[in-house]
């Protein structure tokens, strides 16, 4: 039996939308669900169809912020979430915007939001719902985290949730486990310039790997890489306040990092960093095959 | 009285090389000189600390955590940034004027003898506690908006710079007047120079 989805979108950029449609076994997939209605993929429903009453849904996709008055086929997107909310099994929120309000927290609609929160605090809204709803946050969301997630919804797995209830099977962890560039986080090397493979982005380049939940660099994208891998910051897409400003610097108070890898209190960050500072590794100070 | 511990015995071993090291010079000082003046056999004193170079980074290191404790005292109070620099220039020529050998360490060894220091005591390390808690003072006091965000060399040497010449031109007797006379501009200097603009 398949296990029907249905996703819908409030304010939303259709990134989610398309870095689904990024998930490399596809096929399988839709052996095992099928789409009651998707943006952009072939389903048995048409928004203007799923908007006005209620057809048969297990798990609700919700991609994008929620807003008053904002509109989809003419229907509150507020009140078609409400229409579904009570009877489907599970609801998920579908990256950043829809868990946290994201980018689109900003637009001009009033209380724009995820559906649980608005950055970190929690919204009233759909609280009837909460105890439903699983947050896959990412701007965009990572193919393979969703996926899964789905399949364990599907098998009806306990799943063990965080604070904003994100699966900790895959926010448990920090996007700097697996940075293949941890040499040079251990030595704080930064001397970064971008899409080189050599150095670490935390000190100076603004990454926030250190302190972003995700497992971008456990579960690679398109299956070959991540953000820092290939030379770019990670900005942090999967936490509350994403987007901060600045993405690519490093915001720092008289030169020290403003934000600690989690749970490492300052004083022994300052220490330990104090110490491998001292020190100058020349292979790391250059690019590897100069050595 | 009880027997000293281990512990006490190279405390006291430290702060007497520290004052030896400090007042006659590091290399003039040698480690008989040190155990003649602390009534122990040459031998016994190597049982505790096995060169002299070891000894002069063992010495850093315990005046690094002493002025670490007291400045994290001060941090760990709910008071205003300048009331913190007020207080830390106090500690410092505090310490200055009851254990002058301690600064005078820190000033006229550690600092002028680096080739003593430069294996297992490289950049900061020696003096990791101290700066530590400077650099907390300084973020803490940024972040909340009292100080100006800059390089924190820039803020450093200005800060335990200009502690640093005080207490060097008291030890050379060239201040008219007791280093507790200038506690108070002193400390409206470095906050002065330290505010942030829209303070």
């Amino acid at each position: 039996m398949k296990t029907k989805l249905l996703w819908i979108q409030g304010l939303a950029c259709n990134g989610n939308a398309h870095s689904f449609l990024n998930y490399p076994h596809m096929e399988q997939f839709l052996e095992d669900f099928t789409f009651v209605h998707h943006p952009i993929i072939d389903a048995s429903k048409t928004l203007a169809e799923i908007v006005k009453t209620y057809h048969e849904t297990d798990i609700l996709l919700i991609e994008g912020a929620v807003a008053e008055d904002f509109n989809r086929a003419g229907e509150e997107i507020i009140a078609v979430i409400e229409r579904y909310a009570p009877n489907v099994k599970k609801i998920v929120t579908v990256g950043s915007c829809a868990t946290f309000g994201g980018v689109f927290k900003e637009s001009p609609y009033a209380n724009s939001s995820g559906v649980l929160f608005h950055e970190e605090t929690p919204v009233k809204r759909f609280e009837a719902f909460k105890e439903k709803v699983v947050s896959v946050s990412g701007c965009p969301v990572h193919p393979d985290v969703l996926v899964n997630t789905l399949y364990m919804l599907r098998e009806e797995i306990a799943l063990r949730i965080d604070a904003f209830h994100r699966p900790k099977e895959f926010f448990a962890y920090t996007v700097h486990n697996g940075c293949t560039r941890n040499e040079y986080f251990e030595y704080k090397v930064d001397n970064h310039r971008f899409g080189e493979k050599e150095g670490c982005m935390f000190y100076d380049h603004g990454c926030q790997a250190p302190f972003t939940h995700g497992s971008c660099n456990k579960i690679l994208w398109n299956e070959v890489n991540s953000k820092t891998r290939a030379g770019q910051p990670c900005m942090g897409c999967t936490e509350p306040h994403f987007p901060r400003p600045n993405l690519f610097v490093t915001k720092k108070n008289m030169g020290i990092p403003q934000y600690l890898p989690f749970d490492v209190p300052k004083r022994a960050y300052l220490t330990l960093s104090g110490v491998t500072k001292a020190f100058k590794i020349s292979r790391l100070e250059k690019r590897l095959f100069d050595v | 009285m009880a027997k000293p511990t281990k512990e006490e015995k190279r405390a006291n071993i430290m702060l007497q090389a520290l004052k030896l090291f400090s007042k006659e010079g590091f290399y003039t000082t040698t480690i008989p000189d040190i155990a003649k003046s602390l009534d122990m056999s040459v031998g016994n004193l190597y049982n505790y600390f096995k060169s002299k170079d070891i000894l002069a980074k063992e010495i850093i290191k315990y005046i690094s955590a002493y002025l670490g404790a007291e400045l994290r005292k001060i941090n760990e109070e709910e008071i205003s940034a300048k009331e913190k620099i007020d207080k830390i220039v106090r500690i410092y020529f505090k310490t200055a004027q009851e254990q002058p050998e301690m600064i005078e360490y820190f000033l006229r060894v550690y600092l002028s003898n680096r080739e003593v220091f430069k294996d297992g005591c490289e950049g900061m390390i020696c003096v990791s506690d101290f700066v530590t808690e400077i650099m907390i003072f300084f973020e803490e006091a940024v972040r909340n908006g009292e100080l100006r965000d800059q390089d924190f060399f820039s803020a450093f040497g200005l800060f335990m710079g200009y502690l640093g010449g005080m207490v060097f031109l008291n030890g050379e007797e060239v201040l008219p007047q007791k280093l507790d006379y200038y506690i108070a501009d002193i400390s409206h200097n470095i906050y002065k120079a330290l505010k942030s603009d829209e303070n």
